[in-house]
């Protein structure tokens, strides 16, 4: 028995040592991944700025790679298209989503809160083509009946829609940030003669504020790389929007519409990928951001 | 004194009155979005339902997709949702032990959560343009189920690892050390000790996982589905139909966009109940881990 014992023992420590080593590869992975995707997007999207001057690139007002004789590459209207969409949508689901964490987190209990977060998450997990669809049959002829305008596919409708797609972010986000507000906090309050009205606005909303903002940088992170459902109501002309009803393009969805019909290796590929650089830099940018205020607000919990 | 209290009391009286209805005023957006949501899914339905029959389910496309069934999208969404998974349920639940059971608490470890948490965030046309990029051109897989597969499954990678590092961290250290003092290594500890009671939370998070990337349309895009195909795919390196973008198809590229309205719906109803099915199995499932974690004293 002690002759088998110690081969099969140190058999047993390679075994050991293996999954560990496979465990640590594993994990690398995930960092490898973000700088592959970070890698690819700039050797590919510098590669733009052999034919397009970055400048033209950053601030001309036009985007018509199409264009015969001379394309044009200006970024701006994308911008615009992507921000304003963005702005409409967090300007309905910002107060919404607090409003309804506020509920949540402090009101209600058992089972409804149970239902209420499921089906709110439930919603988030719904396939962006099917809200696209829904936009497209529903909102638009809504809007465009509504408000007398020819079409209803445009920046308002994006909008609105963008404000559906982020709410449950902010929802979810804000009711943890109230969350791990501390109950002796509440307590406190309560102790002082408050009522829990006054408690949830005046004490736990501030002690949570930075996990709110991080909700709102979250919803806001969603709403600017949502690329199907926005593709589908926005209405996709290239231009700079004057009004609601004017339609917009967003920088993914020129991605998604374009990509397929660039030729591959020209300056019109190479721009999709700069655009790609573009949402990467301002998705990693929130998400830091939005982490750094989630830790920052546990770390104010803590003596 | 006396004076104040006339206002004190009126002031306290509008201070209860916002305290008792406040809440039910918060309650009004929050009700209007669940109505909302409710309301979109009766609507699909109602409009959806009628196209919905055995033969839609089990029929390709006829006469120009203006006509038949959906089986081929039904057939590539499951694969290449199948293909995703292979890729990133072992890598991820491997992250996962690796971050909760063996992680030191150092800068490498900060930049590995962090990269995972910043990859959740990145938005699914970028994984689209990274898998057209590296899968399709530099490592020559063009169109196909794997390429798409495999851009999938990079996506859904931080999803699995976030839902599974929670399962395994949620096992007392207790069950580690029991094992540990009976001389095992720390493998084995975790392989009989950990594993099999954080089962249950890593398969939710696959099921959640599995939903989701049913959904998704933006990173197949480019890297392998298609518009209409006669064939099944019928290897990893064909191109294939699935149910996302045969909607996003049918309702803006089809050239008879009124006449296949119905099988629109029909798609998408089909899509919803693929992604809630899964979605419903993993919260119910959820809801039974917790109430059964009864080691948590």
């Amino acid at each position: 028995m002690a002759g088998t014992g110690r081969p099969r023992f140190r058999s047993r420590k390679l075994t050991d040592k293996a999954a560990g080593a496979v465990f640590r590869a594993s994990s690398l992975l995930s960092a490898v991944v973000l700088l592959g995707i970070l890698l690819f997007l700039l050797l590919y999207g510098v590669r733009t700025f052999r034919e397009v001057p970055i400048l033209r690139f950053l601030f001309g007002t036009v985007w018509n790679p199409d264009a015969y004789g001379e394309p044009a590459y200006g970024l701006i209207p994308l911008v615009l298209g992507s921000l304003l969409s963005t702005a409409i949508a967090l300007i309905i689901a910002v107060p919404l989503g607090i409003a309804s964490a506020i509920l949540i987190s402090e009101r209600l209990k058992g089972w409804v809160r149970v239902a209420t977060k499921t089906l709110v998450e439930l919603f988030a997990g719904f396939p962006s083509v099917v809200l696209g669809f829904f936009g497209l049959v529903v909102l638009a002829p809504f809007i465009a009946h509504t408000f007398h305008v020819p079409s209803g596919l445009n920046l308002l409708n994006a909008g609105v829609l963008l404000g559906f797609m982020s709410l449950p972010t902010i929802i979810s986000v804000s009711d943890d940030a109230l969350r791990v507000v501390p109950h002796s906090y509440r307590e406190a309050a309560y102790a002082l003669g408050a009522t829990p009205w006054t408690t949830a606005f005046r004490i736990v909303l501030p002690a949570a504020r930075s996990g709110i903002l991080a909700a709102v940088m979250l919803g806001f992170g969603r709403a600017v790389g949502e690329t199907m459902a926005v593709m589908m109501v926005a209405g996709n002309a290239a231009i700079i929007p004057h009004s609601l009803f004017d339609p917009i393009r967003t920088i993914t969805s020129t991605i998604a519409i374009e990509l397929g019909e660039s030729a591959f290796g020209s300056a019109h590929y190479y721009s999709l990928f700069a655009l790609g650089c573009v949402l990467f830099i301002i998705a990693l940018g929130t998400n830091l951001v939005a982490e750094s205020l989630i830790k920052r607000e546990k770390r104010s919990f803590t003596l | 004194m006396t004076g104040h209290e006339p206002a004190q009391g009126r002031r306290l009286r509008r201070t209860r009155f916002a305290s008792n209805y406040g809440f039910w005023a918060l309650g009004i957006p929050l009700a209007a979005f669940l109505v909302f949501i409710v309301y979109m899914f009766a609507y699909l339905l109602r409009n959806g339902l009628g196209v919905i029959s055995w033969r839609f389910l089990t029929q390709p496309p006829l006469n120009g997709m203006t006509e038949g069934g959906i089986w081929p999208c039904i057939v590539g969404t499951v694969l290449v949702t199948f293909v995703s998974l292979v890729f990133s349920v072992p890598i991820g639940v491997f992250s996962a032990i690796y971050l909760s059971e063996y992680a030191p608490a150092n800068f490498a470890t900060r930049g590995i959560r962090s990269s995972i948490r910043s990859l959740a965030g990145i938005p699914s046309i970028v994984y689209g343009l990274f898998g057209v990029a590296l899968f399709v051109s530099a490592m020559k897989l063009g169109l196909s189920i794997l390429s798409s597969g495999l851009t999938l499954g990079l996506m859904n990678l931080p999803w699995i690892i976030a839902t599974a590092e929670e399962a395994i961290s949620a096992i007392p250290g207790s069950f580690r050390e029991g094992a540990l003092a009976l001389g095992t290594t720390k493998w084995e500890a975790i392989r009989h000790n950990v594993l099999p009671y954080a089962f249950p939370g890593i398969l939710t998070g696959i099921l959640l996982a599995v939903a989701r990337t049913m959904g998704e349309t933006a990173p197949i895009l480019f890297t392998g589905v298609t518009y209409y195909t006669r064939q099944l795919p019928n290897s990893l390196s064909s191109k294939f139909m699935a149910l996302p973008y045969h909607l996003f198809a049918l309702a803006t590229q089809h050239d008879q966009m009124m006449k296949v309205r119905p099988i629109a719906f029909g798609t998408a109803i089909v899509l919803l109940a693929f992604v809630l099915l899964f979605d419903v199995v993993a919260f119910v499932f959820r809801l039974r881990t917790a109430s059964a974690n009864k080691w948590q004293v």
